[in-house]
């Protein structure tokens, strides 16, 4: 819609659309200062596009004229630091054998727990293999207080906050020990604090939600100034970018100021739709770009440059309270989910490629062995080590109860329904007059589940 | 997208200033104050008042801003432009931007922004220029907004206001004129209310936005402009109604008309009507909430009078009156001497035409010819 200017607008239109006037002031001084063009002016005075310069050549911006956006990157595929020049990170080793080792945790707890959807033992499951250097090096970045909406494909940052994995198998289990109560979807993870909110289905809701969590962290902080000032960081993948969500949620973290990361796991598949079908323009990043929004391109493989992106990101965010954009690529070598064979729509060759010549944990394995920190017998030890806890924690969490019955009725609102709690007494009623027919020993505290 | 934009200013010719005769009567202003509440005449000091209910939403608005610095209104012309419909004049200058914020045009951005801010320990109260638009953001109310609570757990409160004209509208068609009752009715986590009157508007409003759930308030573009008495007691700023009780407006011992938002004030001015054609005696319940619905008033109601009537300007199928009747069914049906009538919109997409709109929701004659009807008059 072209927007005309106030002087120019007849009564009658503004009559009908008494709106038209708030469109045409600009933003903030909207109603004290007035836009409009000086004689003899060289450029545009529209309100919508203060200093852009006028042209007498007629020519349409092409995205394919334009040079793509650059990707940075710290190491190379081979561990190797690409400047050598610069001073090394500035991460302790012990930190860079904490990621290393939290990378390595989810992707063996990704195959025993792949291999036991298959075997039924739990309804679903979604792996990150290939992905590991995003969620771990953008975790380490934040703070405990910082906070974290996550689409679904970051156990990395789970982990990396401190989730352990008996949480994470209390969850897919859905045993009572499960903070969700087992209401949930297996990986649809949560936690108090750090604050990581629960993982929601619909694609791309997070985005926007994670805009307005940041703009009420900016108003608590700037309330409470002596509190240390947070972010929010906000994870998803290239086709969620698709969703309108994206879109709102960009434009109005910009305009609103909200301090917000957004990191867009650009990993080349929605489910089994190529980025080549997705879209058209450079990436996710030059969407950044359009919005007002400062952005970066990283090598999602390599964990420096993720990690480095981030505190960097989160500094930005913090400083002026306005949100970046971060998109990191990288290759998704897992299946979507348990519900996805991906070798109908790729060659395995195609993955087993990307495996072997470009991925988070080996490249960052080869720095740890190019810095002598790390060798084969080491990685041995630490495999089966972890793989021996993963598969503990399994076996318990399987084992371990269902949430009590009263979990069923309870958190609807804040406070159990009148309705609700009739129904409860009627079930408790049934149960305890029949108990030979209904076997509670599955569920924690069995029927005083029900008190 | 912005074609469709253009018609929004209809529904703010009404509200503003360019514009001091509408296009046409939007409603007839001495039709819906019910005459029993009008004879109690104008305000004295420290009596009763006569308050818009555009005027008591504003009162609660600023109250619960005031008294909860977790609270803040976002929403697209609330600020600068004092709301489409005037709501949130005069919270700016008070509040300041920071808590009052005008928005992009995108329903599902500032609705996500919302829910996230709530989800942070925030209390938003977010504003649709109308329900018609909520549409477009519908899955952060329902999916997450809703849901979140229970599938977080019980770890995740999310403690959020959603407010904004709904029903019936005069001379906006299909797209604007939409209810949206019994689509939030019908939604485990989500809380409705629906005022009709100025003391129903603070009162629930601010219950609304005290509630730790999330709740969603529909009010109704055309009752923005009446005025109603308020008493002393809602005058003051702790004034709250609770959610879930319904409001006798009448008493009666003949039949018994349900009705919630504007057509309680159609259901009162066809009960005084019942009772000067036929001397009948209708009870008028007002339910001020959808859910959770106050089955006891209605039952109670309906088995004193031993007839049933719903009145709502909802689709016919799976709406309030559906869920009423069926209630009635499950709770009263032994006290019913007559089968139970419901009186709605029409099943058509909202003509333009005035004579067709007119055809297409309930009217105050439509409500007293089925009320003849059920009583055999």
């Amino acid at each position: 819609m072209s927007i005309p200017s106030t002087r120019t607008l007849p009564l009658k239109l503004l009559a009908q659309n008494p709106g038209l006037l708030r469109r045409v002031a600009p933003v903030g001084t909207r109603w004290s200062s007035s836009i409009s063009q000086r004689p003899g002016s060289d450029s545009v005075r529209f309100p919508g596009a203060v200093n852009s310069k006028f042209t007498t050549q007629m020519s349409f911006l092409k995205a394919s004229d334009l040079p793509a956006i650059p990707t940075y990157r710290v190491m190379d595929s081979d561990g190797e630091m690409v400047d050598k020049t610069r001073p090394p990170t500035d991460v302790t080793d012990e930190e860079v054998l904490t990621w290393y080792r939290n990378m390595l945790t989810v992707s063996i707890m990704d195959v025993v727990m792949f291999e036991a959807q298959r075997q039924g033992r739990l309804s679903f499951y979604m792996v990150s293999a290939g992905e590991e250097g995003i969620t771990v090096g953008s975790a380490a970045a934040l703070t405990p207080d910082d906070v974290v909406f996550a689409q679904y494909r970051e156990a990395g940052v789970f982990q990396q906050r401190g989730f352990t994995l008996k949480n994470f198998m209390d969850q897919l289990f859905a045993n009572y020990n499960d903070t969700g109560k087992g209401r949930n979807m297996p990986v649809h993870y949560g936690q108090n604090y750090p604050r990581m909110h629960t993982i929601s289905s619909p694609l791309a809701t997070q985005i926007p939600q994670a805009a307005g969590a940041a703009y009420a962290l900016k108003l608590q902080d700037l309330q409470n100034p002596t509190r240390a000032p947070r972010i929010v960081a906000c994870y998803f993948g290239e086709g969620a970018a698709s969703e309108g969500d994206f879109h709102a949620a960009l434009n109005i973290a910009a305009t609103r100021s909200c301090p917000v990361v957004f990191i867009c796991r650009n990993n080349g598949y929605a489910i089994s739709t190529p980025t080549l079908e997705q879209y058209r323009g450079d990436g996710i990043a030059s969407r950044g770009v359009g919005y007002g929004i400062d952005t970066i391109r990283v090598d999602g493989n390599d964990v420096f440059a993720v990690h480095e992106a981030m505190k960097e990101a989160r500094r930005v965010a913090l400083d002026g309270g306005r949100p970046v954009l971060i998109e990191a690529m990288s290759y998704r070598v897992s299946h979507h989910s348990t519900s996805d064979d991906s070798f109908a729509y790729r060659a395995r060759v195609e993955v087993e490629d990307w495996k072997r010549r470009d991925n988070p944990i080996i490249r960052l394995r080869k720095w740890l062995e190019n810095q002598g920190l790390w060798n084969e017998d080491l990685e041995r030890e630490t495999r089966d080590e972890l793989r021996k806890a993963v598969l503990k924690e399994f076996g318990e969490a399987e084992r371990g109860k269902k949430p009590p019955l009263r979990e069923a009725f309870a958190d609807v609102y804040e406070d159990i329904t009148e309705e609700a709690q009739e129904q409860m007494k009627e079930l408790k009623r049934i149960l305890e007059t029949y108990p030979d027919e209904y076997d509670l020993r599955p569920y924690q505290d069995g029927v005083k589940g029900l008190d | 997208m912005a074609a469709p934009r253009l018609f929004r200013p209809t529904a703010r010719l009404l509200s503003s200033r360019l514009a001091s005769t509408p296009l046409r009567p939007a409603f007839r202003q001495s039709a819906c104050a019910p005459s029993v509440l009008r004879s109690r005449g104008y305000a004295t000091e420290g009596g009763p008042k006569e308050v818009t209910v555009r005027d008591a939403l504003n009162e609660a608005l600023a109250e619960e801003l005031e008294s909860n610095q977790k609270t803040f209104v976002l929403g697209e012309e609330v600020a600068q432009y004092n709301g489409a419909y005037k709501v949130t004049r005069g919270l700016l200058d008070r509040f300041g931007p920071k808590r009052v914020i005008d928005t992009p045009i995108t329903e599902a951005g500032f609705c996500g922004l919302a829910v996230g801010a709530a989800l942070a320990g925030l209390h938003p109260i977010c504003e649709f220029m109308t329900f018609n638009f909520a549409m477009q953001a519908i899955d952060q109310i329902i999916n997450s907004a809703a849901k979140t609570h229970y599938m977080s757990g019980g770890i995740q409160p999310c403690n959020v206001t959603f407010r904004g004209p709904n029903g019936f509208a005069a001379g906006v068609a299909a797209q604007h004129s939409q209810d949206y009752s019994a689509w939030y009715g019908s939604i485990p986590g989500l809380k409705v209310v629906s005022p009709w009157s100025s003391e129903d508007a603070k009162g629930l409003l601010k219950a609304a936005i005290r509630d730790p759930n999330p709740v969603v308030v529909l009010e109704n573009e055309l009752m923005y402009g009446q005025a109603f008495p308020m008493s002393e007691a809602s005058q003051k700023n702790d004034f709250v109604l609770p959610i879930g009780k319904a409001k006798i407006e009448r008493p009666g011992k003949d039949l018994t008309i349900v009705s919630v938002s504007r057509c309680v004030g159609q259901s009162l001015n066809a009960a005084a009507e019942l009772k000067q054609k036929y001397g009948v005696e209708a009870e008028v319940v007002n339910l001020r909430s959808i859910k959770p619905l106050d089955v006891e008033t209605v039952i109670a109601s309906l088995k004193k009078t031993g007839r049933l009537m719903v009145v709502e300007s909802g689709f016919p199928m799976f709406g309030v009156s559906s869920e009423i009747m069926a209630l009635s069914m499950e709770y009263g049906f032994d006290y019913l001497t007559a089968p139970a009538v419901r009186v709605t919109g029409a099943e058509v997409p909202t003509p333009y035409a005035v004579g067709l709109e007119n055809m297409s929701f309930p009217q105050e004659d439509t409500v007293v010819s089925q009320a003849a009807k059920l009583l055999r008059l």
